[in-house]
């Protein structure tokens, strides 16, 4: 036996594979980029009595061909990294689709285990699966696992063990027909004359893949010697009809296999049928989804509300027992107290609601609902140039950007995602209620309601109409085909739930976490330095920062105040409501700042509305920046962000000051 | 003959060729539409648009526009 294997994981989305993934590697996993892409791969290690096994988990893909970048993915892992066996996770309650992936492995000749999961539903449902029938037709060992439950996952390891030790022939498990393989065979001939080339490719997969009109597979040929040779083959075949010819002979060859290796019960009206008729029905579908979502959104801010006033209590008293310890020297106090504390407050209170809304979605996620959610919503979100799955991370915009951001994963397309992402910042989110609170409040006490939703509905346009420029010109083509696959309702479990919860939650604990400390760190040093000027005063460098800037706000109206507290507020966005504290010299007590703010000569109505338009689109904040690089992988996309941001609250601030005395004289 | 985007759920049919171009076409046939597949259109959504079908016994959803490549065996009624 051999000392070290490696196994790959490969399957179709939604079968469970992670599922065994966390199951065979327990908590000895970790998480690593792909290079150049932006698809995790996952890995992990196990022990097969002495064997040290490494188990990489590939992205989920329906076949082998050059799709998507997740294919891409997954094939040139199983192709250029070698993997010793790759274990085919196949959704046992829907074999017959699943099974067309495995004619797709089979052909790049690797050793070979199929696991059987979600037999235990598959059984409920009456499907029964021959497994000694799978190893007879196909030469490949079967095993029934229940990934949820940790059932025959032993099993599976000894089995891919064993199979790492062959070296089989599974490349002709599908033959195609006299012509095709004429040209098959025709290809291979000229494949095997570049002895480099076959040597890294299995011809007769690479064979298959050129008559199909992979470009991928054409991009791997180019510069060979025989090139030439093989495009005279393809030159002379339809490539469009051959591909179609060659998928209808792979679910031929499944068919005449299925009725063998697996009985099924008639299908009948099941539970998910039931609920999807209520949940996508015409006139209750939209309804339902608005009311889930507001629900889950209330559930949010209601268990999160005692997290995170004690929270602020917390941090409030540090801050407190720090300022009354006569702590010495004094500039060490006020790094602990206004720096770390205060920072360390901006990101801790916001856990509790990214955690509660993160573990609910997941839950519907988990249910099966979100694909519904994506399939009512998606004729809607098109019409705007998205696809139905930006609905979500938008709508999770207004409770933070941050998860929202990270909820975009799950769209595959390249332009659909980054169009989601780069608006998404304008979704106004839970921190900048506090500022409309504060200003609203202030100028415009009888309708302070009226103003704070005209500023989500801005907020909103705003996005909309971004999504459509970004579509026209920078990010252009239509919304990816929508090819979504509807699972079955599944019951979800808490700690599926909460481990994805966690594996989407911990990055922001982690690198937001770790920003916005030190983005904490400069904003205290700014308004400290130099040493003993009153903290967050004029003459302060953050001061001097602000009177640098005034000139540039001038003709929006912001004095050197609103410049710093806008500044500040890029740590995140109600900081803008306690660096007024600050400047004004009232503390964060809400009263005698109204009073300080009414009074300010520079501050009128229209000011103070242009400023709540300016904090609502301004730059992201540096969190959902950390959140925007990590996501798009790209700083250029990040500081476009930020431009894009700055631009449009300038613009949008600039026309409401200019407009407010023409709008309102005129009423 | 029709195209998939005509046939109205509830109602069931089978697929005689795809239309679509590059990478959709490869997609729908490794999602099973290939010649001879029964469909069965089992519901639109709220809006009309996309539609889920029953495929090679599970299901999946299409937007009409991609729906109208696949050519099709005029729809039967309810399946």
């Amino acid at each position: 036996m051999k000392t070290k294997i490696r196994i790959a994981l490969a399957g179709n989305p939604n079968v469970g594979k992670s599922t065994i993934f966390n199951a065979l590697t327990g908590s000895r996993q970790h998480i690593g980029n792909w290079p150049g892409v932006t698809v995790e791969k996952k890995s992990g290690t196990a022990m097969v009595g002495t064997t040290e096994v490494e188990i990489v988990d590939l992205p989920g893909t329906y076949s082998l061909t050059a799709y998507s970048i997740d294919e891409v993915v997954a094939r040139d892992y199983i192709i250029e990294e070698k993997p010793d066996v790759v274990i085919h996770v196949i959704d046992a309650t829907n074999f017959e689709r699943n099974l067309y992936l495995t004619t797709q492995l089979m052909e790049l000749g690797v050793p070979l285990v199929i696991a059987l999961n979600m037999s235990d539903e598959a059984e409920k449902k009456g499907t029964m699966i021959n497994r000694s029938l799978i190893k007879k037709f196909f030469e490949i060992p079967a095993v029934r696992t229940v990934g949820s439950k940790g059932e025959g996952l032993d099993e599976l390891l000894r089995a891919a063990a064993k199979e790492a030790e062959t070296s089989p022939h599974h490349e002709h498990a599908v033959g195609y027909g006299d012509d095709i393989e004429r040209h098959i065979a025709g290809i291979v001939a000229a494949l095997e004359g570049d002895p480099v080339l076959s040597a890294r490719y299995p011809p007769r997969w690479l064979a298959i893949r050129l008559l199909e009109g992979d470009s991928n597979a054409l991009e791997k040929i180019t510069g060979s010697p025989k090139k030439a040779a093989v495009d005279a083959v393809l030159q002379s075949i339809d490539t469009e009809k051959t591909e179609a010819a060659m998928a209808d002979r792979r679910y031929e060859v499944i068919a005449a296999l299925l009725p063998q290796v697996c009985t099924t019960c008639v299908k009948e009206m099941n539970a998910s049928d039931i609920i999807d008729r209520v949940v996508t029905d015409r006139w209750l579908g939209i309804p339902i989804f608005l009311a889930l979502m507001w629900a889950a959104f209330e559930l949010t801010f209601a268990v999160a509300a005692p997290f995170m006033s004690a929270i602020d209590a917390i941090m409030a008293s540090l801050g407190g027992y720090i300022a009354a310890s006569g702590m010495e020297p004094a500039w060490l106090a006020s790094l602990l107290g206004d720096g770390i504390i205060g920072g360390m407050g901006a990101v801790l209170i916001f856990i509790p609601n990214i955690f509660i809304l993160l573990f609910i979605l997941s839950l519907l996620e988990d249910s099966g609902y979100l694909a519904r959610a994506a399939f009512v919503m998606d004729r809607l979100m098109y019409a705007i140039g998205l696809p139905g799955k930006s609905f979500i991370p938008m709508l999770i915009g207004f409770g933070c950007n941050v998860p929202a951001i990270m909820a975009t994963r799950t769209i595959e397309d390249r332009n659909d995602r980054l169009i989601t992402i780069l608006v998404n910042p304008f979704m106004s989110c839970g921190a900048r209620l506090p500022v409309y609170v504060l200003l609203a409040g202030a100028f415009f006490p009888a309708n302070a309601g009226t103003v704070v939703f005209v500023l989500y509905v801005l907020g909103i346009a705003l996005a909309i109409g971004s999504a459509f420029l970004f579509r026209k010109t920078i990010l252009p083509g239509k919304p990816a085909p929508f090819l979504m696959e509807m699972p079955p309702y599944r019951f979800p479990t808490a700690a599926t739930a909460i481990r994805h919860m966690w594996d989407r939650g911990e990055m922001y604990l982690r690198k937001a976490g770790g920003i916005i400390l030190a983005g904490a760190f400069i904003v205290w040093a700014l308004a400290t330095f130099p040493y003993g000027v009153e903290y967050g005063s004029a003459e302060s460098y953050a001061g001097m920062l602000g009177l640098l800037l005034e000139p540039l706000f001038a003709p929006l109206g912001f004095d050197w105040k609103v410049a710093v507290a806008l500044l500040f507020g890029f740590i995140a966005k109600e900081i803008v409501v306690g660096s007024f504290g600050v400047l004004y010299g009232t503390g964060d007590d809400e009263g005698s700042l109204t009073e300080a703010l009414l009074a300010d000569p520079s501050l009128g109505p229209a000011a103070a509305f242009a400023l709540m338009a300016f904090v609502l689109l301004y730059m992201p904040c540096v969190a959902t920046l950390a959140v925007i690089r990590k996501e798009t992988g790209s700083w250029r996309w990040t500081a476009f962000s930020v431009a894009y941001g700055i631009i449009v609250a300038y613009l949008v601030a600039f026309i409401i000051v200019k407009a407010w005395p023409v709008v309102m004289g005129g009423i | 003959m029709t195209t998939l985007d005509c046939i109205t759920p509830p109602a069931s049919c089978r697929v005689v060729g795809i239309s679509a171009p590059g990478m959709v076409r490869k997609r729908l046939l490794a999602l099973g539409f290939v010649p001879g597949s029964a469909i069965e259109a089992v519901r639109a959504a709220p809006l009309g648009d996309p539609v889920e079908y029953r495929i090679k016994g599970y299901c999946i959803s299409l937007r009409k526009e991609d729906a109208h490549f696949i050519s099709v065996t005029s729809g039967s009624g309810s399946a």
